[in-house]
């Protein structure tokens, strides 16, 4: 074991370990988030926190962490590179591991242009892969950027994601190796619904000996609606849902249409957890998370009363 | 070059409508090849002026000029014998312009009449690109001179993000992605080799991060 994280002692344990995506509110009331928290406890093995997700502004992910962590969480922190230059991103990585935080997943951040502060100076002082890089030379050398020693270093469980179904199709094994050097402990993907494509990818990071080197986890989200599928499928940056999904679900009444994505959902849970080199799922049931255990059992895949503290 | 657009004319009269006589002064250089602030758009403008005037029923006195480069001293003169005849200048220059008549003519208002934008190219006729963000240390060479700083919307420099599709940017289809470019442009030169390695955060300290630039060469000081 590299760090103290409950994600890591559960991907090593050999079991097919479920993460869980657990948005903050839009604003300071935290019991939303409790109850968003508390329908998530006991059937993940971690909670990714998002940081203000879409560039839309929501409550800090650092404080939604320890919020979660206090519930009986495992958090994974999602950090952005958009919003905040080293200084700050490396500063908060020293206060989320104070406050009990042992996961972090880098990120650069879906542009500002997309939320609700389209006027925003973007920072991009970093890229996704160099905060990946800090966070593991944190732990591994207890330096920051520059090399300077640090009191404490923390010891962060280090994830990325990557986008399988993203342009350039052959480079995106690549850059998966890339992050993997670059000290990439875990990885969880982009929302799959291109099954074939996603097969494709791991074939390449097989084969590239990736599977060896880093825990992926494939990204899962459940389709509320085919407006959802299709506003997706249009307008949500990097999404590759193929056509006979969306129409699967336009033939769907529209009652039903929600029983009909979580059919899909469980459907590609089953699919990935054959894939060799899978393992896991990353859950990203957005706005919708207390539909997580529900998903879960459809998918046969039991609760995790021992997963958590 | 510098890119820049002609403000609105609108914006225009609010910030000159307190002066009774004008002088429109143009720039010849890069804001002449981007159309928006040569000889040629300093004579519409100072055409539209008036004529803004007169079916707003006011009187002003509108004179113009133009100059090769507003940016250097030796041009700057040029109109020296016009300034003190009006009350404003109004510049079709850059930022560089507008400041530069501002440090010689120190008692005249100096007025923007165009939104300066970006160092870029003219791709085709009518159609600018921006393809550098002067940040100091080029490193075009190692990225088939493609620049992920300026061409990628969120300057990766071990990209391209998640967000690329089809060769487009996430936030714009109408934007190339960047990171598209490189990988194309490295892979006809045969260096995609190049790509492989972990590139480390950007020193910005040479960019305007480091506060506002200059250079200072001795060997060129009168």
């Amino acid at each position: 074991m590299k760090t103290e994280s409950l994600l890591e002692k559960a991907l090593e344990s050999g079991k097919f370990v479920v993460t869980a995506e657990c948005g903050p509110p839009k604003g300071a009331d935290k019991e939303i988030l409790i109850k968003k928290g508390k329908s998530l406890l006991g059937w993940i093995d971690a909670v990714n926190v998002t940081d203000n997700q879409t560039a839309i502004v929501r409550m800090s992910s650092v404080a939604a962490c320890s919020i979660l962590k206090q519930l009986g969480h495992e958090p994974i922190l999602q950090m952005v590179t958009r919003d905040r230059n080293r200084i700050a991103l490396q500063s908060d990585l020293f206060g989320a591991y104070a406050l009990g935080v042992r996961n972090v997943l880098c990120l650069t951040g879906d542009h500002q242009s997309f939320g609700n502060q389209k006027e925003a100076a973007g920072v991009f002082d970093l890229d996704s892969v160099q905060l990946l890089k800090t966070a593991h030379d944190m732990r591994e050398s207890g330096i920051i950027i520059g090399g300077e020693a640090i009191q404490g270093p923390p010891q962060l469980f280090v994830g990325a994601a990557e986008n399988p179904f993203a342009d350039p199709l052959d480079w995106r094994v690549i850059r998966l190796g890339k992050k993997v050097r670059a000290g990439a402990d875990f990885i969880q993907t982009q929302c799959i619904y291109n099954l074939a494509r996603f097969e494709t990818f791991m074939a390449q990071a097989r084969d590239m000996g990736l599977t060896e080197k880093t825990y992926i986890l494939a990204g899962v989200t459940p389709l509320k609606t085919v407006g959802m599928a299709r506003y997706m499928a249009t307008k949500v940056a990097g999404m590759d849902i193929p056509e006979e999904l969306i129409s699967r679900m336009a033939k769907t009444p529209k009652e039903k249409q929600a029983e009909e994505g979580i059919k899909i959902a469980v459907e590609t849970i089953r699919r990935v957890k054959e894939i060799p080199g899978v393992a896991g799922i990353h859950l990203m049931a957005i706005e919708w998370e207390h539909m997580v255990p529900e998903i879960l059992q459809a998918a046969g895949i039991g609760n995790r009363p021992a997963g958590v503290a | 070059m510098i890119v820049a657009e002609l403000k609105e004319i609108d914006e225009i009269r609010k910030m000159i409508d307190r002066y009774s006589s004008i002088l429109v002064v143009g720039c010849d250089s890069c804001v002449a090849e981007c159309a928006a602030g040569g000889a040629r758009e300093t004579q519409l403008l100072a055409a539209a002026l008036k004529l803004s005037y007169l079916k707003d029923g006011q009187k002003r006195i509108i004179s113009e000029a133009c100059i090769d480069r507003q940016c250097v001293d030796d041009f700057i003169d040029g109109i020296a014998e016009k300034v003190p005849e009006h009350e404003v200048v109004l510049s079709l220059g850059c930022g560089a312009g507008v400041q530069a008549l501002a440090r010689v003519y120190t008692d005249k208002p100096i007025i923007p009449a165009l939104n300066t934008l970006f160092i870029g190219e003219t791709q085709m006729r009518g159609v600018w690109v921006e393809n550098c963000l002067g940040c100091g240390q080029c490193k075009l060479g190692y990225f088939g001179a493609v620049c992920p700083v300026a061409r990628c919307s969120k300057k990766l420099m071990n990209g391209p993000c998640g967000g690329s599709k089809g060769g487009r940017c996430e936030i714009d289809p109408e934007i190339p992605c960047g990171w598209d470019l490189i990988i194309r442009r490295l892979e006809a030169i045969g260096e995609l080799d190049r790509l492989g390695e972990y590139v480390p955060p950007v020193n910005w300290s040479t960019s305007h991060s480091g506060g506002p630039r200059r250079v200072i060469r001795e060997d060129q000081k009168p």
